[in-house]
């Protein structure tokens, strides 16, 4: 058994987004301009917040349902997504923290400062939450969020997308990405998409439509996988045990 | 066994305010409160402070749609859950006029090193909003422990020196601490890759 009690594995950077990518706009003013200080994870970033499901409710895993008056329910296309956490050694990610935020199924956000003319859902929040299982496992339920322009460029719009906040066991494995929907050809049309280098770091933002856990007459199912950081083995390392 | 990839990080956006602090924005009832709001109780030990602060853009402007989080070790040096409910996290949007953001909190103690140095007591800050294509880690240090600082194994990778400055909170009064972080500029704060 590998013990992977070492520090975490450097970030690859040519998989991850620089922090400026100029035809993203707005990311011309917030990228730092210095050389980040690198440096080994230490115990402040080899530890984090942990969750349990106490703080769960019993409909923070459903966005069709969870902002809804009693009895009715969101608007648009009924998905589950689901998929599995995992690090980079390829282990599950248990009992981690999942948040997700999108738009309803016409592109809209619930959110003051949100202007597109698409409307509101009175029954979408467009929220939700769900811990994953001892092996990494999640899914929650929700509408296919609709595409929807941006102001950038003077046409940009963004591809149909679900945020993502994942914790991991770590503070240095905090991550927020997006999920892209297969076969949605505004995926390589999007700036926010072009600031990842990589493109097989772009298709695994890609989530397949996934027919095996497709609920027939009720609701189709796309697979979400997500990899976070990773620690080395530590054999070699002269590492006190317990700091 | 084969090495899987970090899956690649996207902006948090303008409404990561719906995903991560919904009652913040008039999202109510889905979650009885907003994770991370409230650090401590009365029964948590330590030194209560209050850390203000805004993160600024390279025009001088606040960045009204931030979230910041921060992870800090209890007043004892130790990292995790205790009995009284502190478990050191926090997160908070800044204002949406101003930008400000505040967190109530307790000063930590000092942390060890792998090196087996002292981390002089720090807390670490996590930075997502709109424009920010990958979240961006900085740590808080307090200007009163500048002996600490002097043999901490982290501030002494900082090969510019003057450059620490930008981890130094402000004090403005007892337990209160100012914190202002710069994305760009002549006093860009130091970001870590770690």
């Amino acid at each position: 058994m590998t013990d992977t009690k070492g520090g975490y594995m450097a970030r690859d950077w040519t998989r991850q987004p620089p922090a400026l990518t100029p035809s993203y706009k707005t990311s011309l003013t917030r990228s730092p301009q210095l050389a980040k200080i690198s440096m080994p994870s230490t115990l402040s970033e080899e530890t984090g917040p942990i969750f349990d499901h106490s703080i769960l409710g019993p409909l923070d895993d459903d966005l069709i349902l969870n902002f809804a008056t009693p009895g009715e329910m969101a608007l648009g296309p009924r998905i589950i997504v689901h998929g599995r956490l995992q690090d980079e050694n390829g282990r599950g990610v248990p009992h981690a923290l999942i948040e997700v935020w999108q738009a309803n199924a016409g592109g809209r956000y619930r959110h003051k400062k949100e202007g597109y003319l698409a409307p509101l859902d009175p029954n979408f929040g467009g929220c939700g939450r769900v811990l994953t299982d001892e092996k990494g496992f999640y899914r929650f339920r929700t509408v296919k969020p609709g595409p929807y322009p941006w102001p950038n460029g003077v046409n940009d719009w963004r591809p149909a997308h679900i945020h993502f906040s994942v914790f991991g066991q770590s503070f240095a494995q905090r991550l927020i990405t997006q999920m892209y929907f297969e076969g949605d050809p505004l995926i390589w049309r999007c700036p926010i998409v072009a600031a990842i280098p990589d493109r097989d770091a772009i298709e695994r933002l890609i989530a397949p439509l996934d027919m095996q856990h497709t609920i027939p007459m009720d609701a189709r199912a796309y697979r979400f996988d997500i990899v976070l950081r990773g620690r080395r083995a530590s054999y070699f390392e002269n590492r006190p045990e317990g700091t | 066994m084969s090495k899987l990839f970090e899956s690649a990080s996207q902006t948090a956006g303008p409404y990561v305010h719906i995903g991560c602090v919904p009652n913040f924005c008039g999202i109510p009832d889905v979650y009885p409160n907003d994770l991370g709001e409230r650090m401590v109780t009365d029964a948590t030990p330590g030194e209560r402070i209050s850390i203000t602060g805004a993160v600024y853009d390279g025009t001088g402007a606040p960045l009204k749609d931030v979230l910041v989080e921060i992870w800090q070790a209890n007043s004892d040096g130790h990292y995790g859950s205790d009995a009284s409910g502190f478990n050191g996290w926090g997160r908070q949007a800044g204002h949406g006029e101003t930008g400000v953001w505040q967190f109530d909190t307790i000063k930590p103690g000092p942390v060890t090193h792998a090196s087996g140095h002292l981390m002089a007591p720090h807390i670490t800050f996590w930075i997502v909003a709109r424009g920010i294509n990958i979240g961006l880690h900085t740590r808080m240090y307090f200007p009163e422990d500048a002996a600490a600082h002097a043999g901490d194994p982290v501030l002494a990778r900082i090969e510019h020196k003057p450059r620490i400055a930008t981890l130094l909170a402000s004090r403005q009064a007892a337990g209160m601490y100012h914190f202002n972080i710069y994305l760009q500029g002549p006093q860009e704060t130091v970001f870590f890759d770690v």
